[in-house]
């Protein structure tokens, strides 16, 4: 067996009782007690600042309510009817940037209503329970394909069999759930459930899925439109973008979804390796999840080097924190400028940055690091456009995700605007639903 | 989910929760927002005669009591009835129940005990379109000092004889609403249904102070440094109102006089226990006054989501379920037995049972050096207070012993039959078991 201070990439650098440890829920769920005791914090704000703040419009001051009361269940449904995966959404959203934020009790004191985790004991209390919580409404005989089971596609395929018509989701992975499966830290979707999620939204019926095919290769967007009276794209961000610093083409420097996406799908943490000294290029949740995770695999430094100041990070400053106490030192105006090594890497050069105002700039200070495994995260691109106007690189929507085409509409985050999380992709992909529903029954 | 559609006298209206006569229900305005927000129906304000309408205070009105975290747990007020021209208040419920067919407009009234009063006010409020009227005999200050509200219901025969005038001058339903100040509730409920009362509603408010404050030594809520006692509602009085809501209920003078509920109904939860001992729906005020008009959402969802767990297809199934359980303290079975148990794995060792049972009650917890709690049942009466004081929910909880199980307590068999206290040994006038 290796250990943390075993050089190079090495699998099982810590004991598979440890890591079993360090990869369990980042946040316990709520026993009924805790769950009484948090709910009754809640003031039932009147157009409360928390909805507001919700990009799914969450009933939250009553969704509360309803746990105080007792009724976890009717809890959960208040929470479904706007976001049908508030059970993912409870685990993964920045609730400190977002309702919790907005808590007037965080105003108040410093300590906001615990939203998010009253989230998930509602959703995991009726997802226990029952099989499906909604119905379809009568088939209406209209097709919808919908290209991407993430959270988009997922949202805006289950709020279109409500309304009766019949949804073909079309993913390129081998399995559905988009960035829930492969691109959320383990630690926040413990057991299986971006899979358990999925299989319970499509107890709604109507759904069917095709795993495999690619919009570009085995699919195009003539070939939908053709078979179907409407079709949404929810195909994310499926490009990474490159340093471009030399060196990058070394063994051990690689994109950081890559490797989060490697960790999900494990199905032994202790086959998975994970290099000695690890540098993470970026300053977003990506970077911060595969830190964090390099670290909890045993990892024995873990560096994230971001080239702007901790202010411009879009990491939140919880997720800073949350690496801070995970042992991973935050660097912060570095830029990379080579990977050095003979074949893999071994030290990463950066260079130090400043913004004299005119931009930021390298300075032409140079530090080296140890690196024997460099993850990328600087961002992610459109893979396909399918011939849509684009804007800032992103698929162009107006309204409620209409693009430049009649009958094809976007959301999540290959479509411009809103923010690139999971609760905004639903938000948009049940809107799309709601537009696409009005203009084919119109 | 449950359909909740209620029908009370005859009305119809799509959920039982009425907001209660009270500000809430003072103007158009508010009702129809609440209307918009889902409540099945409300009690009008209360009306008072043709003429220059009451004035209110200028200063505080409402005096609280909080729980922890500044809960609100009690509210007393010292308005009167509405202080706006009967005129005006008349067309307005006019407009309302034309635009809202399907929820209940119950209009309250307080005139002088004048038969000729109440003939002059009835046959204009008949003309609203209202669904009923319901007569203000419980509102326990200033008006009851003009001899209105709670001093009408503090005498039965005065409740009869409006009653009946009302009954004789207004052809639909007529609920008479009473107070909890008097001593025993069965008598004025009595005393309606004798005037020919189609149903009673309760509780009024409490009497009450608040508090004082201990600078100016002026009782609260305080009107130039002097107070005056307001009428108590809120979550505090729902156990008071319960059990009168239950004697009513119980009682053969009265049983199967519909009632409407009121008193601290906050929850789903609370309207469920008011119906089940007797009401036929609830009425509301100060959970909305508290947290507006939407509460009703939670009710809603929430009686419905317990009725379809239960298997209740309607309101009307659970009415009074929990009455034929409401009996004399003489019929309890005294040779049910119960130990309190205290679940280690729950306890979080606080001591507040010990200090509850050793300080004050029968020293049947036993604290070992690392504390430790657990029962004696040598000592354990199974007072339940341990359990109360608790602040772990079911971490102490009461088990029953087994017939034939020797209780440690009084080294005697458990028995398996019923026994009450009319038939105990100790009891001078018992009656000898057969």
């Amino acid at each position: 067996m290796s250990s943390p201070m075993t050089p190079g990439l090495a699998a099982a650098r810590l004991p598979a009782e440890q890591l079993a440890e360090n990869f369990d829920d980042l946040h316990a769920p709520f026993a009924p007690h805790e769950a009484a005791v948090a709910s009754d914090r809640c003031y039932f704000c009147h157009d409360a600042p928390c909805v507001t703040a919700c990009p799914t419009d969450i009933d939250i001051p009553l969704f509360i309510r309803q746990i105080s009361t007792g009724t976890a269940e009717a809890a959960a449904k208040t929470i479904f009817d706007q976001n049908i995966l508030g059970g993912m959404c409870a685990r993964v959203c920045p609730t400190e940037d977002l309702c919790e934020q907005a808590c007037v009790r965080e105003l108040a004191e410093g300590k906001p209503v615990e939203i998010g985790r009253l989230q998930r004991y509602a959703t995991d209390t009726l997802m226990a329970k029952q099989s499906h919580p909604y119905t379809r409404a009568p088939q209406t005989g209209k097709t919808v394909a919908v290209v991407g089971a993430g959270p988009a596609g997922l949202s805006c395929a289950h709020r279109l069999a409500m309304y009766g018509h019949d949804v073909t989701i079309y993913d390129a992975e081998a399995k559905p759930g988009g960035l829930n499966e492969f691109g959320i830290a383990a630690y926040k979707a413990t057991d299986d459930f971006a899979a358990r999620e999925v299989n319970w939204l499509l107890g709604i019926g109507g759904i069917a899925i095709k795993t495999g095919v690619r919009l570009g290769t085995e699919l195009t967007l003539e070939a939908l439109t053709d078979h179907h009276d409407a079709v949404f794209l929810g195909v994310g961000l499926g490009g990474v973008n490159a340093l471009r610093s030399d060196g990058e083409d070394k063994d051990g420097v690689r994109d950081a979804v890559g490797f989060i996406k490697d960790l999900r799908q494990a199905s032994d943490l202790t086959a998975l390796p994970v290099g000695r000294d690890v540098v993470v290029i970026g300053g977003g949740m990506t970077a911060v999840d595969a830190a964090v995770q390099s670290k909890l695999l045993g990892a024995q430094n873990v560096t994230i080097a971001y080239r702007r100041g901790r202010d411009a990070m879009s990491a939140s400053a919880y997720e800073q924190d949350l690496a801070a106490s995970k042992g991973v030192r935050l660097m912060f105006n570095a830029q990379p400028v080579a990977i050095h090594g003979n074949g893999s890497a071994h030290e990463i050069e950066l260079e130090y940055t400043a913004d004299d105002g005119t931009g930021l700039k390298g300075t032409g200070e140079t530090i080296r690091l140890r690196a024997d495994q460099v993850f990328k995260a600087i961002g992610q691109t459109l893979t396909t456009d399918g011939g849509l106007a684009l804007d800032a690189r992103k698929i162009a929507v107006t309204g409620a995700g209409r693009t430049s085409r009649g009958g094809i509409w976007a959301g999540g985050d290959c479509a411009s605007g809103g923010d690139d999380l999971t609760v905004t992709a639903v938000a948009e992909g049940r809107d799309a639903a709601m537009d696409i529903h009005d203009v084919l029954m119109g | 989910m449950a359909d909740l559609t209620t029908e009370f006298l005859g009305i119809k209206s799509p959920n039982p929760f009425w907001l209660a006569s009270a500000p809430p229900t003072d103007k158009e305005y508010n009702v129809r927002r609440a209307f918009e927000a889902g409540w099945g129906g409300v009690v009008w304000k209360t009306l008072g005669s043709e003429g220059p309408p009451v004035v209110n205070v200028n200063g505080p009105r409402y005096g609280a009591i909080y729980g922890a975290d500044r809960r609100l747990l009690g509210l007393n007020n010292i308005e009167l009835i509405t202080d706006r021209p009967l005129e005006v208040n008349l067309e307005e419920i006019t407009r309302v129940k034309a635009d809202y067919p399907d929820r209940a407009i119950i209009v309250s009234i307080m005139v002088p005990c004048e038969e000729q009063a109440w003939k002059d006010i009835l046959p204009r409020v008949a003309a609203t379109g209202a669904d009923g009227i319901e007569l203000n005999f419980g509102c326990p200050h200033g008006m009851s000092e003009r001899g209105m509200g709670a001093a009408v219901g503090q005498v039965p025969e005065y409740i009869e004889m409006v009653t009946r005038w009302c009954k004789q001058y207004y052809d639909k339903p007529v609920i008479v609403k009473l107070t909890p100040n008097i001593t025993d509730v069965r008598k004025p409920a009595a005393a309606a249904m004798r005037g020919g009362a189609d149903a009673v509603s309760l509780i009024n408010t409490i009497n009450s102070i608040t508090s004082v404050n201990l600078d100016t030594m002026s009782p609260e809520p305080s009107i130039d440094g002097k107070g005056s006692h307001g009428g108590y509602c809120g979550p505090a009085v729902k156990p008071i109102a319960m059990s009168m809501v239950s004697e009513i209920a119980r009682n053969p003078e009265t049983h199967g006089l519909p009632i409407s509920g009121i008193g601290g109904i906050t929850t789903w939860r609370d309207a469920a226990e008011f119906i089940s001992l007797g009401a036929g729906n609830v009425q509301v005020c100060t959970a909305a006054m508290t947290y507006g008009f939407k509460i009703v959402q939670e009710m809603i969802s929430g009686l419905s989501q317990w009725m379809d767990e239960k298997g209740y297809t309607s309101v009307e199934e659970v009415v009074g379920r929990a009455v034929p359980n409401v009996t004399d303290w003489k019929y309890l079975n005294l040779n049910y037995v119960a130990k309190a148990k205290i679940n280690q794995d729950d306890c979080i060792k606080c001591g507040r049972c010990f200090a509850a049972c050793e300080d004050t009650s029968h020293q049947a917890i036993a604290m070992s050096e690392d504390r430790t709690f657990t029962v004696i049942d040598e000592e354990c009466v199974a007072c339940n207070l341990c359990v109360d004081v608790c602040p772990v929910e079911n971490c102490i909880t009461l088990e029953k012993m087994t017939p034939g199980e020797v209780d440690p307590r009084t080294g005697k068999v458990v028995e398996k039959e019923y026994a009450n206290w009319t038939t105990h040994p100790n009891n001078p006038g018992a009656v000898a078991a057969e």
